[in-house]
């Protein structure tokens, strides 16, 4: 099957290519740019994207698929559904499932319920086995069955010992360790230490117990030559300990979801659960270093940390509620409405820590907009004003704090895998 | 006059003439408390729930008082939270209650926000007994109201919360109620027991009990709660005695016009010697009357305002 996307600014910083052009995919491959005949035109299903931008499929490296375990939460299926929805064509899911993914098995069992889906899920593999921090995962073998980084997630890898030989380990086949940085001794909280916590009168967690973490994973990775990518930074300080990494050429990257560049502590005033998550929102202060950080490439992509939690879970007393936010619908729309459009960063700068930059901390291919390439792209219109409505998500789970928040610019379809998802439906264009 | 908000959930933004109307609509129910029948219609018709997930004697038995006084039927839900964790959700159980057709749920939580929580999912007047490391606005009234006894007045009086303030609701409550009323506040404790940010709310911080008794007019010692971690944060009681206890002696040598609260149950020999405890500097007896009719204003106010 042909389709024609009409008009659209193809754009693409991995390519320099910025250009406004008609795009023919034939069976999922890119076939022509520009120069379509009119008798191609007739024979295809046209699209009028005019003057929206198509850029190489974003894609998201931390987001929780609740599967196996928790299905009732999200499952793989329902998981990639808000993926495509939000204008993503990959993810990457972390390991803290039921059984965690520690087993290439489990692996494989991921790659088999998303094989297909237009959303490409490529799973992450524990570090420890069970995650418990005590001995390492069949690390090499999760690798071969599909696991494109490891990590404890949800809690940093335990003891420094053990993350030693992770590092030391991952470096046989150049996967990068992703640490969820916070020291647990000093984590027993529910929000953010400060003024704001003594008024709330919540337990509360400094911003030390972040940075600690922060500091001994990029010495680590100095000592072993090992990758590691921080996930979700959220303080002014760990921002500063990883752009001073990189000016020592120590590998280390770093993401930051929306909500810690959007949402700040005064969010939890109302003790809504829904803006409860781990790392727990900062200051002010610490928003604008996560800006700065994103300006100068300190942290180099966006990720959602999307987290699906049921109802009953989250409509519960706050310091019993679980932490997270499902996040992959509004990802986008956030960070074109909270970055671009408040002039923090440029549509390119954007796309690169959207779709391209995971793909490279992740050693995948970036999608190229190219004859004969495979077609894996995002249609976004950057200005359109919509209304964020919760109940019309794919994800199986709401626990959005940015419902009813008005945000601008979204994404209009993704095609990948021979594959299109527009208004609302997904369908073959093979 | 009427209260601002339907809800009693803490002291912090509540106005001063909120607070004002509550202590002196709390001074009519004093009376009635001293006269030998010590009861009054107020509330009759109004059905009142305790809904207790802490353990707490003193608060609920004060709290159901203070609703038989009134003539209101009161229900008493006591429960640990453990044991609810695992079955029926906190929602579930509120909107049983509710269906049962109540007018006040007086709550005490051990996570912070539920009052507020409740506010959202029942229709009920709400009043928060305590909830986690938040607030205990009726306890910090009361200790309003019996300084105000002893004083004539809180604005310009130096008061000094001494304890483990970081894990206190009593201290916050005290805090907000004290600063809108125009007392000058400090906090005495361990500086691992002092919380983060304290100062920005207008609160002088001492680290010496001495200078503590000498500055000030009176001192509301909290209990020193070994249950609640504070075991982690001093090296033990008889170590915080030494340094922050207080005695007779201490108070002879720096003040002896010191008033001293406590909210209770004490800790004979950590917060206060035995000594100061039944001496003549504290009115801890006094505090535990007013609390009766504190909690007779606050359910009349509440109770009998029109939604």
């Amino acid at each position: 099957m042909k389709i024609i996307l009409k008009q659209v600014i193809l754009f693409n910083p991995y390519q320099n290519l910025n250009e406004k052009n008609d795009l023919l995919i034939e069976n999922g491959i890119i076939k022509k740019i520009g120069n379509i005949s009119t008798d191609e035109f007739n024979s295809a299903k046209v699209f009028d994207f005019e003057n929206k931008y198509c850029v190489p499929g974003l894609f998201d490296m931390h987001v929780h698929l609740r599967e196996p375990g928790r299905e009732d939460e999200e499952t793989v299926e329902t998981g990639s559904n808000a993926a495509a929805a939000g204008g993503f064509t990959g993810v990457a899911c972390m390991p803290n499932t039921n059984p965690a993914i520690d087993s290439a098995e489990i692996v494989r069992y991921i790659k088999e319920k998303s094989s297909n889906h237009l959303v490409d899920v490529y799973p992450i593999g524990a570090a420890t086995l069970d995650r418990k921090g005590e001995a390492l995962s069949p690390m090499y073998e999760l690798f071969e069955a599909g696991a494109v980084a490891f990590s404890d997630d949800g809690n940093a890898i335990k003891t420094a010992a053990i993350l030693r030989h992770v590092m030391e380990y991952s470096k046989m086949f150049d996967a990068p360790i992703i640490e969820h940085c916070e020291d647990e001794s000093l984590a027993n909280g529910a929000m953010n230490e400060g003024l704001t916590s003594t008024i709330l009168g919540l337990p509360a967690i400094p911003k030390i117990a972040e940075d600690l973490i922060v500091m001994r994973d990029i010495m680590m990775a100095e000592f072993t030559g090992a990758r590691v990518h921080i996930a979700h930074i959220s303080s002014k300080n760990s921002v500063e300990l990883v752009r001073q990494a990189k000016k020592k050429n120590i590998k280390v990257t770093a993401e930051v979801t929306p909500h810690h560049f959007t949402l700040t502590e005064e969010a939890l005033k109302n003790y809504d659960t829904n803006f409860k998550m781990s790392p727990p929102l900062r200051t002010r202060e610490d928003v604008d270093a996560i800006i700065e950080g994103l300006k100068d490439g300190t942290i180099d992509c966006i990720a959602s940390d999307h987290a699906p939690h049921s109802i009953e879970e989250k409509e519960m007393e706050f310091i019993f509620a679980p932490n997270g936010i499902i996040g992959l619908e509004t990802q986008l729309g956030l960070a074109l409405t909270e970055l671009v459009h408040k002039k923090h960063l440029n549509f390119s700068q954007l796309i690169e820590k959207l779709s391209i930059n995971p793909r490279k901390i992740l050693n995948l291919p970036i999608p190229l907009i190219k004859e004969n390439e495979k077609a894996n792209l995002t249609i976004i219109d950057p200005d359109l004003i919509w209304t964020v409505d919760v109940s019309k998500f794919k994800s199986k789970s709401k626990n959005s704090p940015f419902d009813k928040r008005i945000l601008k610019g979204k994404s209009l379809a993704v095609i990948n895998k021979g594959k299109m998802f527009f208004e609302d439906k997904f369908f073959d264009i093979m | 006059m009427s209260l601002s908000s339907r809800h009693l959930l803490g002291l912090y933004g509540v106005p001063k003439d909120d607070i004002q109307l509550i202590l002196d609509t709390a001074t009519t129910f004093r009376e009635v408390l001293e006269r030998p029948i010590k009861k009054v219609p107020t509330l009759q018709g109004k059905t009142i729930v305790n809904l207790f997930y802490e353990n707490s004697t003193r608060t609920r038995i004060s709290f159901e008082l203070a609703q038989k006084r009134l003539s209101a039927d009161t229900i008493n839900f006591t429960t640990s939270t453990s044991s609810t964790k695992k079955g029926e959700t906190f929602k579930d159980t509120v909107r049983n209650i509710e269906a049962m057709k109540v007018d006040m749920i007086v709550v005490r939580h051990q996570s912070a926000g539920v009052p507020q929580f409740l506010t959202r999912i029942t229709k009920a007047n709400i009043i928060n007994a305590g909830d986690g490391l938040h607030e205990h606005p009726t306890q910090a009234l009361l200790d309003m109201y019996s300084i105000r006894e002893k004083f004539g007045e809180l604005k310009g009086l130096n008061v000094c919360i001494v304890g483990d303030i970081a894990h206190s609701r009593v201290a916050m409550s005290n805090i907000f109620g004290l600063k809108t009323m125009g007392a000058n506040v400090s906090v005495c404790g361990p500086s691992t027991m002092i919380p983060m940010g304290i100062e920005s709310l207008g609160v002088k911080v001492i680290n010496n009990i001495d200078k503590a008794i000498a500055e000030n007019d009176v001192l509301n010692v909290l209990r020193i709660q070994l249950e609640r971690d504070a075991g982690r944060r001093i090296p033990s009681t008889r170590e915080y005695h030494n340094y922050f206890g207080i005695t007779s002696e201490r108070i002879e040598k720096n003040n002896k016009n010191i008033v001293i609260l406590h909210p209770g149950p004490i800790n004979r020999g950590v917060e206060l010697s035995s000594e100061v405890a039944d001496g003549p500097y504290q009115i801890i007896l006094d505090q535990v009357t007013n609390g009766v009719a504190i909690r007779m204003a606050v359910l009349y106010l509440l109770g009998t305002m029109v939604n």
